[in-house]
C-alpha cells in the first residue's frame, strides 16, 4: 500500500471539481504526475497540483492506493467519485458528491460532508465521523437508480432525501435525519438511531427502515401489522412492524405482496 | 461564393446510377455544376473514400414540446456526457435527448444535412420552430399532425374532403408546417375519454368516425392539393402483440389512390416505424416477427413507403402524440411518465425505456426490423430511420447501417442474446445472408427518401442543380473491412457540405452553416366555411386567440425555405 498526501494551499475562488482525486487516478502515478491531473473550477481547467501540495505515489493498482487529503476542503466536489478500490481519508469537512457512483475501496471523513454524498453508489464503504447533507445515497436528479450497494454510516446526523431511489446497500445514521427517508426505494436498508420527522418511506415499494427514535408524522400509506424482536447493530428490542406506502405497485413473491418494511423501536 | 471539386472519391448516386465510381464532384454558388463550371476551385482530396449526397432523415423527434418535456424530465440522460465549446462548436450535451445543437452537429458528424421532425402539436408550433431554429447547419421541416383534430374528424365523417384540404392548406401556412402526419388516428382523441383505437374500424367516442376513414380522408386530401411528401401515417395498435393485421389493414387504405402535384414521389401512403407494427403473437410470451407478411405486401405496393424504425438497444427515451401508448408503458416499466391534451389537436406521452439485450423482446424488435430493411426489394422505398429516440437515438444510424451491411455482425449479436435461441426461434433474421451495399444504403438514406419527400428537386443526389450536399466518408469499398469500420466511418464524415458551404473538414466542424426551415405553402380556392369554422373554434375552445397561434415572422423562421403549391385548380 502506497500513501498519497495532499494538502490544500490554494483556495479556489470558486468550487473545485476534483473526480480524480481517487485511487483509480493515483495509481501507478508519481507526485508530479497526480500534480498534473485536471481538475476544474467553474470553465477553467486547473490541475491538482495547482490547488494542493501533494507528496508520496500511488501504488500499482487503485486498491493498492491510499490517500489523505488534508486542509479546508469545504469548496472541493466529487472525492472519490467512482472509485473501485483502495483507501481515501479525509480530514476536514468536504463539499457535496463524496464518493459518488463508488464502486468499491473506502473512504472516511474525520468531519462533515455536503449533500450527494454516495449519489448512486454501487460497493465500497463511507464512514463519516461528523453529519451529512441532503440527499446522502440517494440516486441522480432524475434517475431511477439510487444506490444499489456498499454501506454508509455517518455517526451524526443526516439531512433530507436520504436514499431517494435506494435498491440496495445500507445507510446507517447515528443521529437524527430529516424529512424524506427512503422515497421510492425498491431494496436496501436505512437504520436511523435517532429521529425521523416526516415523509418516511414515500411511495417505497420494497426494502427496509429501522428507525430507533420518534417519526414526527407517519405517511399515511404505512399500516402497522404486528410487534417483531429485532437485533440491530448489536441491540436487541421489540419493535413495530409497518408495511407501506400502500398507495404504490407491489410486486407478489411466492404468491405474497411484497411491501416495504418500516420499524419503529418500542 | 467559394468552389470546390472533389476529386477522386468512390461515388454511390443511386439517383445518376453511379456505383462506386470514381467520379469528381463538383460545387459552385451552394449547388451541383459540372466540373467544367468551375474557374478555380478548391480541391478536396477523397482519393479512397466514399462520397454520397447528404441523408436525408424522413422521421425524427428532434424539436418541440416533447422533445424538451423529455429533455427536462431526464437530468440523467445528460450526466458525463456533456461537452464544452470547442472552435466553432456550441456547449453539447445529452445522449437520447441531446440539446438543439448536439443534434445540428450530430447529424452533420453523420453526413446528414437534411431532416424531418415527424410530429408538430399544431398548438405548439412556435415551441417547435424555435428549436428548430437552434439547432444548427441541418435543414428541416416539421410535420403537424392531423389524426386526432377535431376539425379533420368532423369534416371526414362527412367526407368533406375539399374542407378537409383547405384546413390543411391553413394549417400549414399557421404552423409552418411540411406535411400530413397521422398518429395513432382517432386513439389519441379516444384516450381524452379514457379509451384507445386499437384496429381501424374502432370507433371514435363521440365523434362516431373511424381511423380508417380518418387515413383514406387524409390520403385523399393529401392528394387533393398535390403536396410535396404523402400522407405520413403511425398506425393504430402500436406496439401490440399481433399487430401486423392491423398495419396491414392500414396499408389497403391506400389502394387504388394516385399521387399528384408533380413532385416526383410514388407513394401516396408512407408509414413510419414499422418495425413497432411487424408483430405477431397474441401476448408477450408468443411474441414473433411478422416482417415476411409485411414486407410481400410492401414489396408488391408501388404506392406505400415506409421506414423502419430499428430498436438499438439502448437506454432511451420514449415520445409520442400516441398517449395511450405511454400510457400502456409506463405500466409496463413503472419508470416516470409525462402525459399531455393538447386542446383540439392531439395529445402526448413521454416515457424513458430500456431496451436491454437480455430481454428476450427487445432481442425479437431489434431482428424484425432489420428484417424489413434486408427483405426490402426496393430500397427506394424502404428508409433507415430509429424513430428517434423511441426505438432509439439517431446517433446509432452508422450502427443500424453496419448491422444492414454485415451478416457477421448480425449473427454476433444473435449469438450472443441472453435468450438467443428463443429470439432466433421468433425471428427470420438468421436465415437472411444479404448484406445491403453502399448503394442500397444511399437508396435507403438519401436518395429515396428525398424523393418519398417530394424533395428530389433539392436533395438526395449530386446531379448538377441540386443543392450542393455532400458527405465524403473515410471508407474505401475496395479495401478489407471489418464490419465496425463501417460503423466508424458513417459515424465521422470526412468532409460535409450544406447549400455548397463547408461544414466538416478533416473530420473538424467548422461551421454552423445556414440552416433553412422548409414548409409548404398550399394555395386553395377561397373557402368561406372553414375560415369561419376556424375562427368559431377559436372563440369556443381555444385557449389562445388566432393571433397568438400563428407562426409569423422573423424570431420563429428566419431563414425559411417556402414550397409553394398551387391547389386552385
Ligand atoms: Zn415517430
Amino acid at each position: 500500500m502506497e500513501t498519497v498526501t495532499l494538502t490544500i494551499k490554494n483556495q479556489p475562488s470558486l468550487y473545485l471539481e476534483a473526480d480524480n482525486i481517487s485511487p483509480d487516478a493515483f495509481a501507478g502515478k508519481s507526485a508530479e504526475n497526480i500534480a498534473a491531473l485536471h481538475a476544474y473550477e467553474g470553465n477553467t481547467q486547473t490541475t491538482l497540483g495547482d490547488h494542493f501540495e501533494i507528496s508520496g505515489k500511488g501504488g500499482a493498482t487503485a486498491t493498492e492506493t491510499r490517500i489523505i487529503v488534508n486542509g479546508d476542503v469545504s469548496k472541493v466536489k466529487y472525492i472519490g467519485m467512482k472509485m473501485t478500490g483502495g483507501e481515501i481519508v479525509v480530514n476536514g469537512n468536504p463539499d457535496m458528491y463524496v464518493g459518488a457512483w463508488m464502486q468499491g475501496g473506502k473512504i472516511t471523513v474525520k468531519g462533515n460532508v455536503d449533500a450527494f454524498a454516495g449519489t448512486g453508489m454501487k460497493g465500497g464503504e463511507i464512514v463519516i465521523d461528523g453529519d451529512a447533507g441532503n440527499y446522502l445515497g440517494a440516486a441522480y436528479r432524475g434517475d431511477w437508480r439510487g444506490m444499489q450497494g456498499g454501506k454508509i454510516t455517518v455517526k451524526g446526523n443526516a439531512g433530507s432525501d436520504i436514499g431517494t431511489f435506494m435498491n440496495g446497500g445500507e445507510i446507517v445514521i447515528g443521529g437524527d435525519v430529516d424529512v424524506h427517508v427512503a422515497t421510492h426505494a425498491e431494496g436496501g436498508k436505512i437504520v436511523v438511531k435517532g429521529n425521523a420527522k416526516s415523509r418516511v418511506g414515500g411511495q417505497m415499494v420494497e426494502g427496509e427502515i429501522i428507525v430507533f427514535g420518534d417519526i414526527e408524522v407517519m405517511m399515511p400509506g404505512f399500516i402497522y401489522r404486528k410487534d417483531v424482536d429485532l437485533e440491530v447493530d448489536g441491540i436487541s428490542a421489540r419493535f413495530a412492524l409497518y408495511e407501506g406506502d400502500i398507495g404504490e405497485r407491489h410486486r407478489k413473491r411466492k404468491g405474497e405482496v411484497i411491501y416495504g418494511k418500516l420499524y419503529q423501536k418500542y | 461564393m467559394a468552389e470546390y471539386i472533389i476529386k477522386n472519391g468512390f461515388v454511390f448516386d443511386p439517383v445518376l446510377g453511379i456505383n462506386g465510381d470514381k467520379t469528381d464532384v463538383a460545387i459552385k454558388d451552394g449547388k451541383f455544376v459540372e466540373t467544367t463550371q468551375l474557374a478555380n476551385p478548391k480541391t478536396i482530396d477523397a482519393t479512397g473514400m466514399t462520397v454520397m449526397a447528404g441523408a436525408v432523415d424522413i422521421h425524427a423527434h428532434v424539436a418541440g414540446p416533447k422533445v424538451n418535456t423529455g429533455r427536462n424530465f431526464r437530468p440523467e440522460d445528460k450526466l458525463f456526457n456533456c461537452t464544452p465549446r470547442r472552435g466553432v462548436e456550441r456547449m453539447q450535451g445529452g445522449f437520447s435527448v441531446p440539446t438543439t445543437f448536439k443534434t445540428g452537429y450530430d447529424y452533420a458528424r453523420m453526413g446528414y444535412t437534411t431532416v424531418m421532425e415527424a410530429a408538430m402539436p399544431p398548438l405548439y408550433a412556435r415551441h417547435t420552430h424555435e428549436e428548430i431554429r437552434d439547432t444548427p447547419i441541418i435543414d428541416q421541416a416539421a410535420f403537424p399532425v392531423f389524426g386526432n383534430n377535431w376539425f379533420v374528424l368532423e369534416y371526414l365523417k362527412n367526407n368533406e374532403i375539399e374542407n378537409t384540404a383547405s384546413y390543411i392548406a391553413w394549417l400549414l401556412r399557421a404552423t409552418k408546417g411540411y406535411a400530413v402526419k397521422v398518429v395513432n388516428p382517432g386513439g389519441t382523441e379516444a384516450w381524452g375519454w379514457g379509451l384507445n383505437c386499437e384496429n381501424i374500424h374502432d370507433p371514435v367516442p363521440f365523434f362516431d368516425i373511424t381511423p380508417a376513414q380518418i387515413v383514406k380522408g387524409l390520403i385523399e386530401a393529401n392528394e387533393y392539393l398535390g403536396l410535396p411528401h404523402s400522407m405520413h401515417v403511425h398506425a393504430n395498435n402500436l406496439g401490440n402483440p399481433g399487430n401486423y393485421t392491423t398495419t396491414l389493414d392500414t396499408f389497403k387504405l391506400s389502394e387504388g389512390i394516385k399521387p399528384r402535384g408533380g413532385w416526383g414521389r410514388d407513394q401516396v401512403m408512407h408509414h413510419t416505424h414499422v418495425q413497432f407494427h411487424s408483430y405477431g403473437g397474441d401476448n408477450w410470451g408468443n411474441f414473433e416477427s411478422k416482417s415476411p407478411e409485411i414486407m410481400d405486401y410492401v414489396n408488391s405496393h408501388d404506392n406505400i413507403t415506409i421506414d423502419i424504425g430499428q430498436v438499438t438497444l439502448d437506454e432511451t427515451t420514449t415520445m409520442t402524440a400516441d398517449g395511450p401508448f405511454e400510457h400502456h408503458l409506463t405500466e409496463l416499466n413503472h419508470l416516470k411518465w409525462a402525459n399531455t391534451d393538447v386542446e383540439l389537436e392531439t395529445g402526448s406521452g413521454v416515457v424513458p425505456y430500456v431496451y436491454s439485450p437480455t430481454i428476450k423482446v427487445c432481442a425479437i424488435q431489434w431482428a424484425i426490423g432489420l428484417e424489413l430493411g434486408l427483405l426490402a426489394k426496393d430500397p427506394m422505398r424502404v428508409f433507415i430511420t430509429t424513430d428517434h429516440p423511441n426505438a432509439g437515438p439517431f446517433i446509432r444510424y452508422p450502427r443500424v447501417i453496419k448491422w444492414l451491411m454485415s451478416q457477421q455482425s448480425r449473427e454476433e449479436m444473435l449469438n450472443g442474446f441472453k435468450h438467443s435461441e428463443k429470439v432466433i426461434d421468433a425471428t427470420h433474421l438468421m436465415g437472411i445472408d444479404r448484406e445491403l451495399s453502399l448503394y442500397e444504403i444511399a437508396q435507403m438514406t438519401r436518395a429515396g427518401t428525398a424523393k418519398a419527400l417530394g424533395l428530389g428537386h433539392m436533395y438526395g443526389s449530386l446531379k448538377p442543380g441540386l443543392e450542393a450536399d455532400v458527405a465524403v466518408y473515410d471508407f474505401n469499398p475496395e479495401q478489407e473491412h471489418a464490419p465496425d469500420d463501417i460503423e466508424k466511418a458513417f459515424g465521422n464524415a470526412r468532409h460535409l457540405f450544406k447549400t455548397g458551404m463547408q461544414i466538416i473538414n478533416e473530420g473538424e466542424i467548422v461551421s454552423n452553416g445556414n440552416k433553412r426551415t422548409l414548409w409548404v405553402n398550399a394555395r386553395v380556392n377561397e373557402n368561406p366555411q372553414v375560415m369561419r369554422d376556424v375562427k368559431e373554434k377559436f372563440l369556443r375552445y381555444y385557449t389562445v386567440t388566432q393571433n397568438n397561434y400563428e407562426v409569423a415572422g422573423h424570431h420563429y423562421v428566419p431563414n425559411p425555405y417556402v414550397i409553394e403549391v398551387d391547389a386552385t385548380q
